[in-house]
């Protein structure tokens, strides 16, 4: 029994902490301009879907393939908020959440036209021979995706803490008009803000693709999971929400091996109900005054 | 002058009495697939099956003289716009047969329609409920999921695996099949000893499979569509569970090999449709010439390789074929050819329909396969 659990909190530990870059990127938007991206779960598909693309059509050697598919999710990312979010700066965040979705199924839909319907599958980083860790077992890339994400979490705040733009988006996220007038670049952080994210969006597709496969519709179910844990984390960008990620990771993961496996989708999104209506700040946050 | 309007009028009333005679002499014949939205997997090669069958059909000249018509609508998957079109196709198309549509649930919505319209429907989706109970105008090609479940089950009776452990997808394919294979166990005996489900869009299984693992069964069978199937053979690699696992029918294609990866694979048993293992079957199989000729007339013209789904529209439009040659061309006799086929090799199996059964298929519609080396091979 024992060894059960410990493989329920692994196979958690390691889905949480998709979760995590997910929630982040979620977060990084959040910060900077109000609004949820719904988007956020695309350019995880685009990370996974390219990466595979350049990788088995064109023939290029994993890294490069790596390295196109996020330079190329992170232009999409650029694309996107200049073609709609900018264009619309004075619209209510309602509106440009609705948006962001309408983004999403477009681009969910392009995706669909261009690599078609099939699932595709990476190759693992190293090898696919499962790691034994005390009678549970984990594949070497879980590793990876442990490592990348713990290393973009730590330049995420060395970044945000220790940079003059990391500290002006900071800025403008406490208090947009304020940064303005001690001469931040708002739209310019804005425009970074969705540059990082898609580009943390897609490393996210990349790394866990070649566990659970890719395909272009792939980005809706990811997504949402993401938005829980940032949910979870009080959307920060830091550490709290990859504690949100984790722990939902590890719930659902619990739930569905002694509990009932019918309900795994169902625990996550009632955590995030149980967040909104009862902890609306997150988990770990003291409760704020509401901006005005 | 006087000539040329002579031989002018004598050239329109020609061509007027031509038409004339070609609209007594086309037989008109519907079809509603899902062409397009989440069932497109089924309604693409469903659609582009029938087309070309037909215009094969009029190339040859049509069925003893007279041409075929096909009007074909997408359903988008929608119940209601399936009927809404299947009225269309009967009131104002006046198609004396139609095909599809491909999920059960538009079949479902479908059925009522046709039924009271009086005209032969041969649906493409799988669920048992479309013939089960019997309804006079209603007919489906694709087997029952119980005939792979039973085709599982006896083989592993031969194994003497007597305890099994369910792993089936929560929507209505794995559903479907969870149910049957439930009734199936209980009348030969077996033992269901965990049955855990998972969601069509998970990409990680090894909490259940762990839970299933605790349970010691002598063999697991998954039930799903890819990507699942897929995710859980490679889990179950990386989990180190050494039991027997079968699949479904609904991945017997060479996707799913390349999806779980050849390793992972090795040793995976399922039921297949003999489409995707035509190459291996014996000689003497009645259905190999006709499966090989479908695959590659599908290959010239639209470049993919066939696949069970077109097959079901296929063995549909063959079956509603015959049903004209032998008995005529209108719904009423349709309808009794279509009951009376005996022995019609099709993709999907052997038809022979009565007034009990309207599929018509038996347990050899399936053959049990193995993945061997990154290929299947034939278990027996």
């Amino acid at each position: 029994m024992s060894h059960q659990i410990l493989q329920y909190i692994l196979s958690g530990l390691s889905t949480g902490a998709i979760y995590s870059l997910i929630g982040i990127g979620f977060a990084i938007i959040y910060n900077s301009t109000g609004i949820i991206n719904f988007a956020q779960g695309e350019f995880v598909m685009l990370g996974g879907i390219m990466t595979w693309f350049f990788l088995s059509v064109f023939q290029l050697p994993l890294i490069a393939a790596m390295v196109l598919a996020i330079a190329l999710s992170t232009a999409v990312g650029v694309l996107f908020e200049r073609l709609t979010i900018r264009p619309l700066r004075n619209a209510s965040p309602l509106i440009l959440v609705i948006i962001t979705i309408g983004a999403s199924i477009l681009i969910r839909g392009m995706a669909m036209l261009i690599w078609g319907k099939d699932t595709h599958s990476l190759p693992m980083f190293t090898g696919s021979e499962p790691l034994t860790v005390a009678g549970a077992t984990l594949l070497p890339q879980h590793l990876w995706i442990f490592g990348i994400t713990l290393f973009i979490i730590a330049v995420n705040r060395f970044y945000f803490h220790h940079s003059i733009s990391g500290k002006a988006m900071r800025a403008c996220s406490h208090n947009r008009r304020a940064a303005g007038l001690v001469g931040i670049d708002v739209k310019r952080m804005v425009l970074f803000s969705f540059a990082i994210s898609s580009a943390l969006g897609s490393v996210a597709g990349i790394i866990t693709a070649p566990l659970t496969m890719t395909s272009y519709d792939v980005g809706i179910m990811l997504g949402l999971k993401g938005f829980c844990a940032a949910i979870i984390g009080g959307m920060s960008s830091g550490i709290a929400t990859v504690v949100g990620g984790l722990l939902l990771g590890v719930l659902e993961s619990l739930g569905a091996g002694m509990v009932s496996s019918g309900y795994k989708d169902a625990i996550a999104f009632i955590i995030l109900l149980l967040i909104l209506v009862i902890r609306p700040q997150g988990l770990f946050k003291k409760a704020e005054t509401e901006r005005v | 002058m006087g000539r040329f309007v002579m031989s002018a009028v004598a050239a329109l009333v020609v061509v007027v009495c031509a038409t004339a005679a070609s609209a007594a002499s086309t037989i008109r014949i519907g079809g509603l697939f899902a062409v397009t939205g989440p069932a497109a997997f089924l309604g693409e090669p469903e659609r582009n099956t029938l087309e070309m069958l037909v215009k094969e059909t009029n190339a040859k000249g049509g069925i003893h003289g007279s041409r075929i018509e096909l009007f074909v609508y997408d359903t988008q998957g929608d119940a209601t716009k399936a009927v809404q079109l299947a009225t269309k196709l009967i009131k104002n198309d006046k198609v004396v047969a139609i095909i599809g549509p491909s999920t059960t649930g538009e079949s479902l919505a479908v059925i009522p329609v046709v039924e009271r319209e009086k005209i032969p429907l041969v649906s493409c989706a799988a669920g048992i409920k479309i013939t089960e109970p019997v309804k006079k105008w209603v007919f489906k090609t694709p087997a029952n999921d119980h005939v792979a479940a039973e085709k599982i089950f006896n083989y592993a009776a031969k194994l003497k695996q007597k305890n099994i452990a369910l792993m089936t997808v929560s929507d209505s394919y794995g559903s479907s099949g969870r149910e049957q294979l439930k009734a199936l166990a209980a009348k030969k005996g077996i033992s269901i000893v965990a049955d855990e489900v998972y969601s069509p869009k998970d990409t990680d299984m090894t909490p259940q499979l762990t839970k299933i693992r605790g349970a010691k069964p002598d063999a697991i069978i998954c039930w799903g569509t890819n990507p699942g199937p897929a995710v859980v053979t490679r889990n179950l690699k990386q989990l180190g569970i050494k039991i027997p696992l079968y699949q479904s029918h609904g991945v017997a294609s060479k996707k799913f090999i390349e999806l779980a990866g050849s390793a992972a694979a090795e040793g995976v048993t399922l039921p297949a449709g003999k489409l995707a293992i035509y190459d291996i079957l014996p000689k003497n199989d009645p259905q190999a010439p006709l499966l090989r000729e479908y695959d590659q007339a599908y290959r010239r013209n639209f470049k993919v390789e066939a696949s069970t789904f077109g097959g079901y529209a296929y063995d549909g439009y063959r079956l509603i074929v015959e049903a004209i040659k032998k008995s005529g061309a209108t719904p009423d006799k349709i309808r009794a050819g279509l009951e009376n086929t005996r022995k019609m090799v099709g993709v999907s199996g052997v038809f022979t329909m009565s007034q009990t059964d309207h599929n018509g298929l038996d347990l050899s519609a399936f053959e049990m396969v193995r993945v061997s080396k990154g290929d299947w091979v034939l278990a027996r």
